[in-house]
């Protein structure tokens, strides 16, 4: 088994506190699901849009590509599968695709021992 | 929850408000989505609300100007988390409940509008479900309530409790408006029973609330909160097993809520000092003897005519003369309940509520008139408000044709 990375990128924020709901309740099944079958290594949380950004030697600070970039990561969670096409697979249950998001699946890097 | 950041933002805030709610709420819910639901979503929800109140204020310290009367104490950084950690505190959000109760009680306020703006703003009713309840469209119900929050921001202050002469003129017209969320909860013509029961549920709660303010517990808000329960611990017998509507005289009376009764006595007992006899006494009143009875023969209906006949005196309406009508019909026979029926003042503002040509029906039926009673039956068949009813209505012409009368009787 090997370890991956979802990235929730983009895809709106419920527009109103029913389709939020809604949502809530099919994430909620979907990650429910993946846990029962052992696939859940960390459920993740969810990020503020809005954070800083550090860059450069300088180390200059700024509020980052954040608040306008539609592909900003709103949130991660590590899963375990056995290889890249099963990570895929789990992914597209994901809801974020009903609101206009993209699931970035990475593995984590691993030394061969 | 919006009843308390109103009082810290002021009601002319209340579009602050709202958004202050609903952005706690949405980023509950993006937390939930990863991590679940806790176990006491609400203290969640308002310890959010709470944070995200302290922030706005810190930051628009300036630009705006809030409540008045706690103005000062939230300018100064000493005294702001201290006085918002107060007004969180459950006491004080039940006194916050009622001054929003008594505001969204506006005199400038059409009746209906007070009790979507309750269901709103206190109870938490989005716009689809008050929409549902009232068996109204979404545009509909939002234009009304565009309009009374503009009425209610624009009375710059809240209802101020702590003033008995203003609480006290005000308080009949926040009955009238608790009465009403209950009876359409109770007999209003929405389909969905769950929607329903919480209509009932968040009146008597809110009526609760309205008992423990000194100045609420009037013997009038006592009788109003008995006549909730007395209602309300029938409301389990409404629904036969399939879920089909079944009338006073056919419920399975075992299905009666005993405890919701008897503190409906215990309240209607409450209610029962000084000299004030109020509509909701009455109606308490005859709610009691229905609760009582062991069955429909069983009922004491020369005393439910009687409480009518007085109720008629102080409330005189269509649906009031209606209902006596037909325990006129009880006490006498059809010919009576007829006679009574035909002879209701004001009869064409029941032209569309079914129950009026259903109560011709029954009584006819009875009477052993079954073709006229079909033509009655078939005009409130063409009157019913949803299918519950449609359904009930061709029960009752199917009993003409095979002449079950007597049985099942409409009300």
């Amino acid at each position: 088994m090997s370890e991956f990375v979802f990235l929730y990128r983009g895809g709106e924020r419920g527009r109103s506190p029913e389709q939020a709901q809604q949502m809530m309740q099919k994430w909620g099944a979907w990650l429910k699901g993946l846990g029962e079958k052992g696939h859940i290594r960390d459920q993740g949380q969810p990020l503020e849009r809005a954070g800083k950004l550090v860059k450069g030697k300088q180390k200059t600070v700024t509020d980052g590509p954040f608040a306008e970039a539609k592909d900003v990561v709103g949130g991660y969670t590590l899963v375990e599968a056995r290889d890249i096409d099963q990570a895929v697979e789990l992914s597209k249950g994901c809801p974020i695709f009903e609101v206009d998001g993209a699931v970035e699946v990475r593995p984590v890097m691993k030394l061969g021992v | 929850m919006t009843a308390v950041l109103t009082r810290i933002f002021g009601v002319h805030n209340l579009a602050l408000v709202e958004d202050v709610v609903q952005d706690a709420f949405l980023r509950a819910l993006e937390v939930w989505k990863f991590r679940g639901i806790p176990e006491n979503p609400s203290a969640w929800l308002m310890a959010a609300a709470k944070n995200r109140a302290v922030d706005l204020l810190r930051r628009e310290r300036t630009a705006r100007t809030y409540a008045p009367e706690l103005g000062r104490l939230l300018e100064s950084e000493w005294t702001l988390v201290p006085t918002v950690q107060e007004l969180f505190s459950p006491h004080s959000i039940k006194d916050d409940e009622l001054r929003m109760m008594f505001s969204c009680c506006h005199a400038r306020l059409a009746e209906e509008a007070q009790i979507v703006l309750i269901l709103h703003i206190l109870c938490g009713f989005s716009v689809d479900e008050i929409a549902g309840a009232f068996v109204s469209s979404h545009a509909a119900i939002e234009k009304r309530l565009t309009r009374a929050k503009k009425v209610l921001a624009g009375s710059k202050r809240l209802f101020e409790i702590a003033n008995s002469d203003d609480f006290a003129a005000r308080l009949p017209t926040v009955q009238r408006a608790l009465y009403l969320l209950f009876n359409e909860g109770y007999h209003g013509a929405s389909a969905e029973s769950s929607v329903r029961a919480e209509l009932c549920q968040e009146a008597i709660r809110l009526t609760t609330i309205l008992m423990t303010h000194p100045l609420g517990a009037t013997p009038a808000t006592h009788a109003l909160a008995a006549l909730m329960h007395l209602h309300a611990a029938r409301l389990p017998g409404r629904l036969d097993a399939s879920g089909n509507l079944s009338s006073l005289f056919e419920q399975d009376r075992s299905k009666w809520d005993a405890k919701l009764a008897e503190e409906g006595q215990r309240l209607l007992n409450l209610s029962a000092t000084g000299t004030e006899l109020s509509e909701y006494h009455i109606e308490a009143g005859i709610a009691a003897v229905h609760d009582s009875a062991k069955s429909a023969q069983d009922t004491n209906w020369a005393a439910i005519v009687s409480m009518y006949d007085m109720l008629m005196k102080i409330r005189p309406s269509p649906v009031v003369a209606l209902n006596r009508a037909v325990a006129v019909g009880e006490l006498e026979g059809p010919k009576r309940g007829l006679e009574e029926l035909h002879a209701i003042a004001d009869a064409e503002r029941l032209a569309d509520y079914p129950f009026y040509p259903a109560a011709l029906g029954e009584m006819e039926l009875r009477s052993g008139q079954r073709e006229v009673a079909r033509g009655h039956f078939r005009a409130a068949l063409a009157l019913a408000r949803n299918p519950m009813e449609r359904e009930f209505f061709e029960r009752r012409l199917e009993a003409c044709q095979v002449g079950k009368a007597g049985k099942a009787r409409a009300r």
